[in-house]
């Protein structure tokens, strides 16, 4: 299992919950999984999103992988100029 | 109402149908097609459409087309001779002194237009002489360096 | 996940990474043939021309353009109805999410002007004369509304209120009222109250900063044209072809596939360049009028209307024990988003902290709108008011406990494996190295004079990856032209040709690289977020290597022998294992002359989502001398210090470390937006808006420090954006400890400097020195 950390407001969308484990062999499945257990998140997590797997951050992408013991954080968006 | 303007023109006689609000600046890109003198402000605070008239330094945009007659105007067109650079053309690639690039003619005129007066400037006389052409991306260090070594260079040269 | 390539080691012997070579398309800079956004002509064309609103606030109660579509040489006029609905939320644009309801209200008003100079019609005409003729012509009847221009006022509950549907989003239980705080983040990291107990002392203030422009020296231009079969063409200065073509077409309601884009040499952008303005109005004349429509944009409106930076108000308390390690940093943040939600605040948050190694911590961030116009990203959007505010205070702890700042910082800084404050564990990053370099700088070491002070400051940025599409094609006669779609703002074509040298194994100068149009290539996101020499040069090294490997299947071919018995090594193609010897090395001219006749050309194409890039850090030095008299402040000396990750053309990343350090230094001192009591902006011209020229500035001193990128086949991190972060804390700094006063307030105008030295005299302060 992964252990997830939402970094930022979107605790709001899982009643307060900010760190969890999660099974998921990539990032489609993972949002998949966290789009099940909290419904509001979901809209969230397709919006602007980044998702940092062992401090390598992936934007734009669902199909990076994650390792069963992979530490995983989601974050807003990194844009730039 | 159109004016019939003659002046020379990097060397060669030109004529030209001018209205009277055109700018030597609007006469140059948009009469003669040479779109290396660039409009940055319209005001003559960033010398990106500095041209020489007369060997005089000036901001194309402040001056009017009908104003262009009889003198001598040098663009950046006008620098290289040939196939051959001149030496500010040649050091501000070497220094790596542009990198966008649009202040680049505009700072080569002026630069030129110095080291016909001072061939032997001090940073701070190329830093004065260069305070009316804004440059955003290099921070000023690379162009003045290459003003320098062009100075530097020409002198060696002469 | 894509895969990784071979990485070149740091101590490769290479040929062309890492040297300075002349950059490709610099000839036709130097003697002026460059072609930039207003340099693109077409017969027949007319000129587009946009009438702006008067006030910053107003409601549209008609818009008549009977009398100026009447006038002879006006041939077509849009308003806001020419634009289709658009629905306000978030959707994809190629690899970003915007919300296309704000980018129409941008582009042209509707129902109400939200800033003074908010487009309002546009004209298109034979010539300036008449549009701009026209453009009085056209009667727009307002019921001018009550405005608002600074950020905390538009957060007071009694405030004008811009959108009547804006709702606080980010706080649960969502505000039943409107409001012009758009949104509300939070970031937390550790247990703040137990952070703060373990504090000896705990150091406060709040901070402001001024909007500022981007100030890039080309103002905005397209030239667009539409056929009769709707097929459109775009020559535009942007840094970003796809994402304009993605924004037109959906603003017009057409599909991407009707419009070519082809990006203009850019004049410079920063981060302006990346939204759109004239392209959908020129498009839409265009289609109109069905003749060429070309826009400029002055430069009184370039202030006016395009994005600047947000003006910030930033709070800052930090705890820390006596012998100076940080136990909680806490910061609140308001940005103003100009008109429409989106300031960059969740970037100050994430990275106020980033450059620190602390257990606790907490950034809270408010986006503001008030009757500004809509801010866009400048250089690490968001970073540099943060991170001034926490550098400021940060310099004041080391004061107060009598600690070297380099020390102090050395002492706290995030390094390989620190749980930054925004959720993920740092890779290798360097800033622990351009801390040392500092240190051991001549610089550092050098004495002050009077009136002077020396200020430090570190920064931090993410940098991005992204979408990214490069075509290499092997000519017939061994030369290689290369095709990226990253618009080249300061040496990218060098330092991708550079790249490609080095894995072809030819001449730099036998290289042609070009930034293809919409057309040429698959679908590149912009160049931001320090992005296009990190992902373009991935995918130029990928397709390099995908033409390596066809030129040893043709040598197979040839020879006979299997395709894993050939190796591809300083740009031969060899035999290799059993076969060694066995056949005669060929060079790439040798393979591109017989690629006809084996198969066909040789094209080496790669697109990717490049992922994994890494952060750069930073570190600035700077002298100051401040006048006591005027108030005015000098910069005696200033380096810059950053890890590069690996620099391909060292002088293209001085460069940008110069650049960076140059529009610090003019937001530190001179640049501010200064609105009068109608709202309006009263310094929208160079003279008045002073950013630095040559004379104000001495020679920006560099350090390149290379801390290899892991994920990028030559350790390449991006380098554009930090080099903006640490400016104003270093500057900051150095006048305070020039002065004696902390300064908390952007720019350190001479006024203000005057005022703060006489408000300590009178206040009877023992720390001010003049």
């Amino acid at each position: 299992m992964a252990s997830v950390t939402l970094v930022g407001n979107l605790k709001l969308y899982t009643g307060g919950v900010t760190d969890l484990e999660v099974e998921a062999e990539n990032i489609r499945q993972l949002f998949a999984k966290l789009g099940e257990q909290f419904p509001e998140l979901k809209e969230h997590l397709n919006e602007s999103c980044a998702v940092a797997i062992d401090g390598e951050i992936f934007q734009e992408t669902i199909i990076a992988k994650i390792k069963p013991n992979s530490s995983v954080q989601l974050l807003p968006a990194i844009p730039g100029g | 109402m159109k004016h019939h303007v003659s002046f020379e023109l990097n060397g060669d006689p030109v004529e030209v149908l001018c209205e009277s609000e055109q700018t030597v600046l609007d006469v140059l890109r948009d009469e003669m097609q040479l779109i290396g003198t660039k409009e940055g402000c319209s005001t003559g605070d960033c010398g990106a459409c500095s041209v020489t008239v007369d060997d005089r330094l000036v901001c194309s945009c402040l001056m009017l087309g009908v104003e262009a007659n009889g003198k001598k105007i040098t663009t950046i067109e006008g620098m290289a001779e040939g196939e051959k650079l001149h030496p500010l053309q040649q050091k501000f690639l070497e220094h790596a002194a542009l990198q966008c690039g649009i202040c680049t003619p505009g700072v080569i005129v002026a630069a030129k237009s110095l080291l016909e007066r001072n061939p032997d400037p001090t940073e701070t006389e190329v830093r004065y002489w260069l305070a009316g052409n804004l440059c955003r991306c290099t921070g000023y260090d690379k162009i003045v360096r290459a003003v320098m070594d062009a100075a530097s260079e020409m002198r060696g040269a002469a | 996940m894509q895969e990784k390539v071979g990485n070149v080691p740091m101590d490769a012997d290479l040929k062309w990474v890492g040297t300075r070579q002349i950059r490709p398309d610099g000839m036709d800079k130097v003697t002026g043939k460059a072609r930039f956004g207003a340099d693109y002509n077409l017969s027949g064309q007319l000129v587009g021309s946009v009438l702006r609103a008067p006030h910053a606030h107003a409601r549209i109660k008609s818009i008549d353009i009977s009398a100026a579509e009447a006038l002879d040489g006006v041939k077509a006029i849009v308003t806001g109805t020419d634009f289709p609905e658009q629905e306000s939320k978030m959707s994809p644009a190629g690899e970003m999410m915007v919300n296309y309801n704000h980018i129409r209200t941008t582009v042209m008003a509707t129902d109400k002007v939200l800033f003074e100079g908010h487009p309002v019609a546009a004209v298109a005409a034979t010539n300036q004369t008449i549009a701009k003729k026209a453009l009085k012509l056209i009667k727009v009847e307002y019921e001018v509304l009550p405005h608002v221009i600074d950020v905390l006022e538009a957060m007071k509950p009694d405030a004008p209120v811009l959108h009547a549907d804006l709702i606080t989003a980010g706080v649960s239980p969502a505000p039943t009222k409107a409001s012009n705080v758009a949104n509300r983040i939070e970031l937390n990291k550790g247990d703040m109250e137990k952070g703060f107990a373990e504090a000896d002392q705990i150091f406060e203030r709040s901070f402001d900063t001024a909007p500022v422009h981007q100030a890039y020296i080309e103002p905005h231009a397209c030239l667009a044209v539409v056929n009769q079969d709707n097929q459109a063409e775009l020559w535009v200065s942007t840094q970003g072809h796809w994402v304009v073509r993605a924004h037109c077409a959906r603003l017009l309601g057409w599909e991407t596939s009707q419009i070519k884009v082809v990006c203009a040499e850019i004049g410079g952008g920063f981060g302006g360049k990346t939204v759109v303005y004239l392209e959908p109005l020129a498009l839409r004349l265009a289609e109109k009028s069905r003749r060429p429509v070309k826009m400029t944009m002055s430069r009184e409106e370039v202030f006016r209307a395009s994005g600047p930076a947000p003006g910030t108000h930033v709070k800052v308390k930090i705890g820390v024990k006596n012998n100076g390690k940080m136990t909680a940093c806490f910061t609140e943040m308001m940005y103003q988003a100009g008109a429409l939600p989106g300031s960059p605040v969740s970037q100050g948050c994430m990275a106020a902290y980033a450059p620190y190694d602390v257990e606790n911590v907490q950034a809270i961030g408010h986006d503001v709108v008030s009757n500004r116009p809509k801010v866009a990203a400048y250089r690490a959007p968001g970073a540099p008011m943060s991170e001034y505010a926490v550098e400021s205070v940060v310099d004041e702890i080391a004061l107060k406990l009598n600690i070297d700042p380099i020390e102090l910082r050395l002492m706290n800084a995030a390094k390989e494996g620190t749980q930054s404050a925004h959720g993920p564990k740092f890779g290798p990053i360097g800033l622990i190295e351009t801390l040392e370099a500092a240190k051991n700088s001549d610089h550092w070491k050098a004495p002050l004079g009077p009136n002077q002070g020396r200020g430090i400051a570190s920064g931090f940025w993410y940098n991005i990856g992204g979408q990214t599409t490069v075509s290499v094609v092997l000519n017939e006669d061994g030369s290689v032209n290369l095709t990226a779609g990253t618009p080249d703002i300061g040496g990218l074509r060098a330092s991708l040709a550079m790249m490609a040298a080095e894995e072809l194994g030819v001449e730099y100068n036998a290289i042609q690289p070009v930034i293809g149009d919409t057309q040429q290539l698959g679908f590149n996101f912009l160049t931001g977020g320090s992005r296009s020499c990190f992902s373009s040069g991935m995918a130029t090294v990928e397709a390099c290597r995908e033409i390596a490997q066809e030129a040893c299947k043709r040598a197979a071919l040839i020879w006979e022998i299997p395709e894993d018995a050939v190796m591809f090594e300083d740009g031969m193609v060899r035999p290799a294992g059993d076969n060694a010897g066995a056949h005669e090395p060929m060079n790439l001219r040798d393979i591109a002359a017989i690629a006809g006749k084996t198969g066909g050309p040789i094209v080496g194409n790669c697109s990717i989502n490049a992922q994994g890039a890494a952060p750069s850090l930073g570190t600035h030095l700077v002298d100051v001398e401040v006048d006591p008299e005027t108030g005015k402040v000098d910069v005696k000396r200033y380096t810059v210090i950053q890890d590069a990750g690996r620099a391909i053309h060292p002088g293209y990343v001085e460069g940008q470390f110069q650049g960076g350090a140059a529009q610090g230094i003019g937001w530190a001192l001179n640049e501010e937006y200064i609105y009068n009591d109608k709202g309006a902006l009263d310094n929208a011209s160079f003279l008045d808006y002073r950013v630095p020229v040559a004379s104000d500035l001495p020679m920006i001193d560099t350090i390149i420090v290379e801390v290899p990128n892991p994920n990028h086949p030559y350790g390449v991190r991006g380098v554009g954006e930090t080099p903006i972060v640490p400016p104003m804390g270093a500057i900051s700094n150095a006048v305070s400890r020039a002065t004696g006063v902390r300064f908390e307030s952007l720019p350190m105008s001479p006024p203000k400097i005057r005022h703060a030295i006489d408000a300590a005299r009178a206040a009877g302060s023992t720390d001010l020195k003049m």
